[in-house]
């Protein structure tokens, strides 16, 4: 975690902060571990489970702990198709970290751009830009996805074009606030009298003052992005078969839920509701430090 | 309303007053009408239903009378400027799959959702604000520090997956509530409810509990922050000084204080607990209008998809202005700020 060049306060006095909370370092440290576990995933599992080569059918929606046809050990159970829920959760927590993560990196890059660009020049844009950006967040994001993804089709890239579509106002109006206060600041008066470009006082000057808030919705967006992923998924509308995310893992068990096979669906949820709270706490504590009024 | 900062009379007030409630009504048709073309282009340029809705093995014939049949062969515009007039007067469209009229369709479903929507509200008012309340009036006991965690729960579980979960210990474990379905109903003025048999509350009551826990979360939430900050308020200590009984401070000066922001998300989530309800009924296999709409959404049902997104986009519209309304009945503020503008 690099320390954003509007903060004060040294790295250190930031770091020293943010592990005064032991609840928020125990997040932070469980979030790591997730991270580590989703990046390693292809070295962590015991079997890559999307190799059909590697599945055996006689292995078929083992109990977890039980031992497999070729004597290994399923830990968390397997799947319809013999997989171990395990590895398959492994590559799931990549697919929706990565999805959840690009989408809101991209989602973060276009509201902050519309937020500078409306705060910048202000007048009919801004006016059109906010009037956009309040209709959007009138309706709750689940529907703007269902209904794009309606509209779209399945696939990756529409999921994460709709997760961007239903993020992208949040940051907007956000960096709109903060650059419509940073903007009457001395040092952006002093820049113009320097004689910069516009686009060198927006981008350089004006952008990094208004990073802190747009860091901590950011964090949290990530873990809503991953939730609603999550939910599309189940209802069929969300990632495709080829890329199996935790909601997908959890609607495959939906159907084994009924006759007692709980752990198909029980273990991914468990998976993604570690990683959704793991971090709505380091957001909420991120936004504590990095909120000046609530500086102790 | 007696005295106003800006020195206007009552008359012109009360004509502000409609110009700000024919501003917004001008702004909501306005955002109906975008949103009646977004939905509809959107929705009617992707695909072919033909592949999907005729029976592929029919010959070049049939399959030309079914595209005049359903007035796929006009081009965009005509099919847009046809679907606004019709659903200006209350046709939006048959069903491609079932050929029953769109509306007809989600109107015989609604009552399912609306009943689900009601009972989970109900839930989250009835269990929240006292849970709230407490947690609230004694912040370091230990009983509110529980109610708070299980709040940031409520915000962080996914609800489907809680959905899921709730299945498995009450349905397949536990064997007491039935997993899907909604049970026997009875009508009431003509329209079928589960909430009154033992058997519908059944039905009804896990997917209401799992569509409450957001809001419940929430309005414990909102109590206890609104609880602590009125409990600081001089009225309270006034009303201490004057030996009210700590039940009659709490029920009547605290309780009556922190229901104005309490009613108002109540009013606004009703719209989000219907939207959210599509995952609740999926999940439980509730007969609404939310299932309806996924279901629809698989078959590429368009006529149906869109009469139910425009059906909510007017819901939406409708409760924010009525909340936009209320709010500048009670607050002069807001339609001043906004006249000025």
């Amino acid at each position: 975690m690099s320390e954003p060049a509007a903060i004060q306060t040294p790295l250190r006095r930031f770091v020293a902060d943010f592990a005064a909370s032991r609840v928020a370092l125990g997040a932070a440290l469980l979030l790591a571990m997730i991270l580590f576990a989703a990046l390693f995933a292809p070295v962590l599992s015991p079997q890559n489970p999307y190799d059909l080569a590697q599945l055996d059918i006689m292995d078929s929606k083992l109990e977890p702990g039980s031992t497999g046809v070729a004597g290994n050990t399923f830990v968390l159970g397997s799947d319809e198709q013999g997989r171990d829920m395990w590895s398959a959760i492994l590559y799931g927590l990549r697919i929706s970290l990565g999805v959840g993560v690009l989408a809101t990196v991209i989602a973060l890059a276009v509201g902050t751009l519309v937020g500078l660009a409306s705060a910048w020049i202000g007048g009919r844009f801004d006016a059109a830009m906010m009037r956009l950006v309040d209709l959007q967040l009138s309706f709750p994001a689940i529907l703007i996805a269902l209904v794009l993804l309606a509209v779209l089709g399945q696939g990756v890239d529409k999921v994460i074009l709709a997760l961007i579509i239903v993020q992208w106002a949040y940051y907007a109006r956000t960096v709109r606030a903060s650059a419509l206060v940073e903007r009457n600041r001395e040092y952006i008066e002093a820049a113009r009298c320097l004689a910069l470009s516009p686009t060198r006082i927006v981008l350089r000057h004006l952008l990094p003052n208004c990073l802190p808030p747009l860091i901590v919705i950011g964090t949290v967006q990530v873990a809503h992005a991953i939730a609603l992923e999550a939910t599309l998924s189940f209802l069929g509308l969300g990632m495709p078969i080829t890329s199996p995310s935790l909601g997908l893992l959890i609607a495959n068990g939906y159907t084994q839920l009924l006759s007692g096979k709980y752990w198909i669906s029980f273990f991914p949820g468990v998976a993604l509701v570690l990683t959704i709270v793991a971090i709505n706490l380091v957001g909420d504590h991120l936004r504590d430090i990095l909120n000046p009024r609530l500086s102790r | 309303m007696g005295t106003d900062p800006q020195g206007l009379s009552p008359s012109s007030l009360r004509d502000l007053m409609l110009a700000f409630i024919l501003r917004r009504l001008m702004q909501s048709t306005l955002v109906l009408l975008v949103m009646s073309l977004l939905v509809f282009v959107g929705v009617y340029a992707i695909g072919n239903p033909v592949d999907i809705l005729i029976n592929p093995n029919a010959d070049q014939q049939d399959i030309a009378r079914a595209i005049a049949e359903l007035g796929l062969d006009q081009p965009l515009y005509l099919q847009y400027w046809h679907f606004l007039s019709n659903a200006l007067s209350g046709d939006l469209g048959r069903s491609f799959a079932t050929g029953i009229p769109a509306l007809e369709l989600i109107f015989q479903r609604m009552p399912a959702t609306l009943e689900l929507a009601s009972v989970s509200m109900l839930i989250a008012i009835v269990l929240g604000i006292p849970l709230g309340l407490y947690a609230g009036l004694r912040p370091e006991s230990r009983t509110a520090r529980a109610i708070m965690a299980g709040s940031i729960l409520g915000f962080s579980l996914p609800t489907f997956w809680v959905g899921l979960m709730m299945i498995m210990v009450f349905s397949v474990w536990l064997g007491w509530l039935p997993p899907t379905g909604r049970g026997d109903t009875v009508m009431l003025l003509g329209v079928p409810v589960s909430f009154l048999t033992l058997d519908g509350w059944t039905h009804l009551l896990m997917p209401a509990t799992n569509l409450a826990l957001f809001n419940l979360a929430l309005l414990i939430r909102l109590t206890r922050a609104g609880t602590r900050e009125v409990m600081l308020q001089d009225y309270i200590r006034f009303a201490r000084a004057k030996g009210l009984s700590e039940q009659r401070i709490i029920g009547v000066h605290v309780l009556k204080n922190i229901m104005i922001p309490i009613v108002t998300i109540v009013g606004l989530e009703f719209g989000s607990v219907i939207a959210f309800a599509v995952v609740t009924e999926s999940i439980f296999a509730w007969p609404g209008m939310g299932k309806l709409l996924i279901d629809s959404i698989n078959q590429l049902d368009r006529p149906v998809i869109v009469a139910y997104v425009l059906l909510i986009v007017f819901m939406f519209v409708l409760i924010n202005l009525l909340v936009d309304v209320l709010y500048s009945v009670l607050d002069p503020r807001i339609r001043l700020a906004d006249a000025a503008r």
